[in-house]
């Protein structure tokens, strides 16, 4: 069962490596979420599978008897928010960069890389 | 519970006043008067914090929600963190003197201050934290709150370099939590002193090399370590100023300070611990080719802001030197590198923001002439260009001095030769920067005079640089300190 899931991580983050590498950078923002859920899938099955009895204390008892491990489960849950919130801010930019070039090409993008105008660069204080 | 609220303060200040300034952004002024009110508060309560930290007594762990340690997310004070936590509080602060100039009310507006707040929070939570997994989460805290700021006045410039920067963090930190991962299912526990204990009596096994690699890969792409460092010079430049100077004083460095813990802490290398054998010549050549290639790219560049990126980086690989030595004075050196390059490098992008406000330009051909209509800048800057150099007695010179004697005492001399060389390359860069931007005329027109803001926050950095220089047995007593709670981290807690 490890195993297995080991190697669906593994397929996961291979393609979104993959995205990522992509110059489009739609598919890069696509396989960067992707490459969040591969971990997450990672980090779930580094929390073993002893049993698939939900982490509830018993009636009476005072320890947690055989079930799977919450903590795991709470790690990844905090995770998939985080890699939601870095999503959306990344597709913010990318859609930014859209508007600004009509292009998702990331070579138009680095072409905006050259030193710029310096009177772009002056801001009055407080203007 | 005194030392719970010392314990959370520099973290939960910067976080809460980042709050209210989102609510002040139509208001500049006063949104910029709770930034440095959040900041002094922050320094101070953070001296109190070491004082409390360095005069022994229990060590100070808190943990939020009742859980008990290793469920709930804690804080302890361990000696790195407490002395980088108080360094950057002061860069912080001097910081946010020099925005007064530097940021306008359009950046305020779009959200600057909240911005840097919820980052230096996010440094100090890194800092101060007692759990490898909330480690990731101030790190990814600290991504998007710099994706906002590089980004802030949405020219076009800027997205190609918030895309590049948000590109390689995520990857970074996605490297990081798989690391973690495996660390967690390897030993069951995420707890830092715990984690150590586990670890230290164990076995290298496949499953503790992937970590390593895991962790090593993630953090050393946020420290900008060679050959993962490509991104970091284009995407810090676009930034305005200030922020540009608070990424290169703070990110790197938090990137570092998890490499210490995880590889001088965890994985006691300093004391010849798991996988030190395998690790060091591994660091040596991290260390030695960001040493060497990074001071010379600086040499090659004309702006000023992607030549002190270089030598960002070049530092960097100083520190991982100091950390590749593998023993306990390494472990020390690299810690004084860092409190001593956090302030060096803020300071001389802040001088570089003033270059260019003098002059009009970024690019040292057209830069010059600086000193004639701006005396005491000349005071401020020479401090922090001289530190760099590594000129005696500046606190530049003690941070070299102490890496160069671990590598001799360690026998490891092809590390000592990479280091002397970089160094040498690195007073050439220095001495061309300040001949460029201050010694040479200006032709044409005479340079502008520098608001005294932008002075006051240099000055605030100079003196600290200064004050290390002339007392380094002081930091030096911090790094030491450093070393041994590092090295004994699986005793504590």
């Amino acid at each position: 069962m490890t195993v297995f899931y080991a190697f669906c991580a593994a397929a996961i983050m291979a393609c979104a490596v993959h995205m990522v590498l992509s110059r489009n950078l739609m598919r890069s923002l696509l396989g960067l979420a992707l490459l969040s859920t591969g971990v997450n899938l990672a980090l779930f099955t580094a929390g073993g599978f002893s049993s698939d009895q939900p982490p509830i204390i018993a009636a009476g008892a005072k320890a947690l008897g055989v079930s799977a491990d919450p903590l795991a489960q709470a790690l990844i849950l905090t995770a998939i928010v985080i890699g939601f919130a870095l999503t959306v801010v990344l597709a913010a930019i990318v859609m930014r960069a859209w508007r600004a070039t009509r292009s998702v090409d990331a070579r138009d993008i680095d072409a905006l890389d050259q030193p710029e105008p310096a009177a772009a660069e002056a801001e009055p204080p407080h203007g | 519970m005194a030392d719970a609220v010392l314990l959370i303060i520099p973290v939960l200040a910067p976080l809460l006043a980042a709050a209210g300034a989102i609510l002040l952004r139509r208001r500049p002024r006063a949104s910029e008067a709770l930034t440095l009110g959040a900041f002094v508060l922050t320094l101070l309560f953070s001296v109190a914090l070491l004082i409390r930290a360095s005069g022994g007594g229990p060590l100070a762990v808190t943990v939020f929600g009742g859980w008990p340690v290793g469920i709930g997310v804690s804080f302890t004070a361990r000696m790195p963190g407490v002395a980088l936590v108080v360094v950057t509080s002061l860069i912080a602060l001097a910081v946010a003197i020099y925005s007064h100039a530097a940021i306008g009310g359009r950046r305020r507006f779009a959200g600057h201050d909240a911005l840097i707040l919820a980052m230096v929070g996010a440094v100090n939570g890194a800092f101060l934290t007692g759990d490898l997994f909330n480690l990731y989460v101030w790190f990814e805290l600290a991504l998007l709150s710099a994706l906002g700021l590089i980004s802030i006045d949405r020219r076009q410039m800027q997205i190609g370099a918030a895309m590049r920067y948000a590109t390689f963090g995520i990857v970074g930190a996605s490297a990081i939590l798989a690391g973690i991962g495996i660390l967690y299912g390897i030993t069951g526990t995420l707890d830092l002193s715990v984690l150590a204990a586990r670890l230290a009596p164990s076995a290298p096994s496949v499953a503790t090399a992937a970590a390593a690699a895991l962790l090593l890969g993630g953090f050393a792409l946020k420290s900008g370590l060679v050959p993962v460092h490509v991104y970091l010079p284009s995407s810090y430049g676009p930034a305005p100023i200030s922020v540009t100077a608070i990424f290169a004083g703070l990110l790197t460095k938090m990137g570092f300070y998890a490499l210490l813990l995880v590889f001088a802490g965890l994985f006691a290398i300093g004391s010849g611990g798991m996988g030190a054998a395998q690790l060091k010549p591994l660091f040596g050549w991290i260390a030695g080719a960001t040493m060497l290639l990074c001071s010379l790219a600086a040499l090659a560049q004309n702006d000023m802001r992607r030549l002190l990126a270089y030598h960002v980086i070049a530092q960097v690989g100083y520190m991982m030197a100091a950390l590749a030595v593998g023993t306990r004075a390494g472990v020390e050196a690299a810690v004084f590198y860092m409190i001593h390059s956090m302030i060096v490098q803020t300071n001389l992008f802040l001088g570089a923001g003033a270059i260019q406000r003098a002059t009009g330009s970024w690019q040292l051909s057209t830069t010059g002439g600086v000193l004639r209509a701006n005396p005491w800048f000349g005071v401020v800057f020479a401090v922090p260009i001289l530190s760099l150099a590594g000129i005696p007695p500046l606190s530049g010179f003690w941070a070299k001095l102490l890496v160069f004697r671990a590598a001799i005492d360690a026998g490891d001399f092809v590390l000592l030769g990479a280091g002397v060389i970089a160094a040498i390359l690195t007073i050439f860069s220095a001495a061309l920067f300040w001949s460029a931007a201050c010694w040479k005329e200006l032709p044409n027109r005479p340079a502008k005079r520098l608001p005294p803001s932008m002075l006051v926050g240099m000055g605030v950095l100079s003196a600290a640089t200064v004050a290390i220089g002339l007392a380094p047995g002081m930091v030096h007593a911090a790094a030491q300190l450093s070393a041994g709670a590092l090295a004994n981290m699986g005793l504590l807690g």
